[in-house]
C-alpha cells in the first residue's frame, strides 16, 4: 500500500508551550484513522499542520508525496478538510457556497460538480436557500459537500459531530461511510468513542504531544476500545 | 436525506489545475464576486460605513458653523476624516465575516497562490470604499454648499482609497486574529496611513483651492510611491500574516 501521509518528529509550539512533541503518524492509502484523544492533547493543532493552515516549529510532513510547507500548493488540492465550524457563507446560497469554492479550486464542468455534490449531501431541495436559514446537521453536511467538491485523495476532519444532535450524527456518520468508500483517505479527530468504533479502520491516541498507542479495528474488540484508550492516555510519558 | 451508496454516481477523478496566472485571477474575481454577493444580501457592511460617513458630516456640518473661505480650507480634512473612519468600520467587517464561521480558513485551504485572496478581499473593500465616497461627495456638497466636483480631486480620492485599503486589507486580516480585533485595527491602521491621510489632504485641498499643480505634484507622488510600496508588502507578506 502506498503511504498517503506521513510525518515525522513533529514538533509545533505556541510561545513558551510545546503541543506536539516530536510526533511520527503515518497513514496508508485509503485507510480511516481516528484520531483520539483528551481534550488540550494537540489534535486540532496537528490537523491544522496537516491542513496546511499552521507551520511547524520542526519535523517534516509528507502528503500524497508532497512535502509541508513547501509543496502547500500541491498538497491542497488532494485535500479535503472539515472541521467543526462549516467554513460556509451564510449569505450565500448552498448552490453558491459550492460554486465559490469550485471556482477557488479550478473544479472542471462546475455546473455539473455542484449539482452531483448536492445529490451526495441530500441539499438538492434546499439548494436555492442562505446557509444562514439551514439547521447545524445541514450546514456540516454541506462542508462536507464543500470538502469532496474537489474530489480530495485525502480527507481531514475534525471534530464533525460536534453540536449535533443523534440524528443529525447519524446522518453525518452516512456522509462519512460513502466518502470513505469511495477509496479516500481519512483523518478524524475525536471524542466519541463510540461513533468512531464504528466508522474507522485504526485508531491512534494522541496523547502528551505524542501518538501514545495505535490499534486497527480488525486487532481490537469494539468493546475494549475504551478501555485500550483509558489505559493509553494514563500510563506514564515515554511508553507507546 | 442523503443518498444511499447504491445510488450515489462514481466516484471520478478530477484534475484540480496547477496554480498559475489563470487560477490566480479566477480565485482573485471569485473573493470578489462572493463579497459583492454577499453584501448583496445583507447590506451590513455598506449601510453601516454609510450611515457612519453621512453622521460624520452632519457632525461638522453643525459643530463647525464656517464661512465660504474657512469651509474651503476644511472640507479636504473633513472628507478625509469621514472616509478614513467609515473605511475602519467596513474593513473590521470584511474580514470579520471572514473569521467568524471559519471562512478565511478555507479561503486559505484553496490551492491557489495566497495574494489572489488578499488582492480579491482589497479590491472588494475598494469598490464598497468607492460606492461609500460616491455617496458622500454629493451630500457633502449639498450640505456645505461647496462644488465637489472636481477631476483633480477624484484621482487624489482614488490614489488616496487605492493606499488606505491596501494597508487596511493587510492589517485588518492580523486584527483579526486577535480578540480585540474591533479596537486594534485602527490602533495599528492609522499611524501607517498617516502619509496617505496626510497627502490626500493636501492634494485634495490643493485642486479645491485652484494651487498650481507644481505644488500638488509632490502628494500626488507620495500617494503613488505609497500605494506601489505597500501593495508590494501586502503581496510579499500576506501569506506569512494570516498563517499560524
Amino acid at each position: 500500500m502506498d503511504t498517503m501521509i506521513e510525518v515525522r518528529k513533529l514538533i509545533k509550539r505556541f510561545g513558551l508551550k510545546t503541543i506536539l512533541r516530536g510526533l511520527d503518524f503515518q497513514v496508508e492509502a485509503g485507510e480511516f484513522v481516528a484520531l483520539l484523544g483528551p481534550n488540550g492533547a494537540g489534535k486540532t493543532t496537528f490537523l491544522r499542520i496537516l491542513a496546511s493552515l499552521s507551520r511547524p516549529a520542526m519535523g517534516q510532513v509528507r502528503i500524497a508525496g508532497y512535502a509541508l510547507p513547501a509543496q502547500a500548493s500541491a498538497v491542497r488540492r488532494r485535500l479535503g478538510v472539515v472541521s467543526h465550524q462549516p467554513l460556509l457563507y451564510g449569505d450565500l446560497t448552498a448552490e453558491e457556497n459550492l460554486r465559490f469554492y469550485g471556482r477557488m479550486y479550478g473544479v472542471p464542468a462546475l455546473d455539473e460538480r455542484v449539482m452531483e455534490v448536492l445529490e451526495l449531501v441530500g441539499l438538492t431541495a434546499r439548494r436555492r436557500d442562505l446557509v444562514r436559514t439551514f439547521s447545524r446537521g445541514m450546514q456540516q453536511r454541506l462542508a462536507i459537500g464543500r470538502a469532496v467538491l474537489h474530489d480530495p485523495d485525502v480527507m481531514l476532519f475534525d471534530e464533525p459531530h460536534t453540536g449535533l444532535d443523534q440524528d443529525a450524527s447519524a446522518m453525518l456518520d452516512n456522509v462519512l461511510r460513502e466518502v470513505a468508500a469511495r477509496g479516500r483517505t481519512v483523518v478524524m479527530t475525536s471524542h466519541d468513542l463510540a461513533r468512531t468504533a464504528d466508522l474507522a479502520s485504526r485508531f491512534d491516541i494522541l496523547s502528551r504531544g505524542v501518538i501514545a498507542g495505535s490499534v486497527k479495528r480488525s486487532e481490537i474488540d469494539p468493546n475494549e476500545l475504551l478501555a485500550y484508550y483509558r489505559k493509553t492516555i494514563n500510563q506514564p510519558a515515554g511508553r507507546n | 436525506m442523503m443518498k444511499s451508496s447504491s445510488q450515489t454516481v462514481q466516484r471520478t477523478k478530477i484534475e484540480v489545475p496547477v496554480s498559475g496566472p489563470r487560477t490566480f485571477l479566477r480565485a482573485l474575481g471569485a473573493v470578489v464576486w462572493k463579497d459583492l454577493a454577499a453584501e448583496m444580501r445583507s447590506r451590513e457592511l455598506l449601510s453601516a460605513m454609510l450611515v457612519f460617513a453621512l453622521l460624520v458630516i452632519l457632525i461638522f456640518n453643525f459643530a463647525l458653523e464656517l464661512d465660504a473661505q474657512t469651509r474651503a480650507t476644511v472640507t479636504s480634512g473633513v472628507l478625509w476624516v469621514t472616509f478614513a473612519f467609515a473605511g475602519t468600520l467596513g474593513l473590521n467587517r470584511s474580514m470579520a465575516m471572514e473569521k467568524d464561521r471559519g471562512c478565511l480558513d478555507g479561503l486559505l485551504l484553496a490551492p491557489v497562490d495566497r495574494s489572489a485572496i488578499y488582492f480579491g478581499k482589497a479590491i472588494g473593500n475598494l469598490i464598497f470604499m468607492f460606492i461609500v465616497e460616491a455617496i458622500v461627495l454629493p451630500v457633502y456638497s449639498i450640505l456645505y454648499n461647496t462644488n465637489l466636483f472636481n477631476g483633480g480631486l477624484l484621482l487624489v480620492i482614488l490614489l488616496g482609497s487605492v493606499g488606505y485599503v491596501a494597508v487596511g486589507t493587510l492589517l485588518s486580516s492580523m486584527a483579526v486574529q486577535t480578540r480585540t480585533r474591533d479596537v486594534l485595527l485602527p490602533i495599528l491602521l492609522f499611524p501607517v496611513v498617516i502619509p496617505v491621510l496626510i497627502a490626500s489632504v493636501k492634494g485634495s485641498m490643493g485642486f479645491l483651492q485652484g494651487i498650481e499643480m507644481a505644488d500638488i505634484w509632490p502628494w500626488l507622488n507620495l500617494l503613488i510611491v505609497y500605494d506601489v510600496i505597500f501593495t508590494a508588502v501586502a503581496f510579499m507578506t500576506f501569506d506569512y500574516i494570516v498563517e499560524e
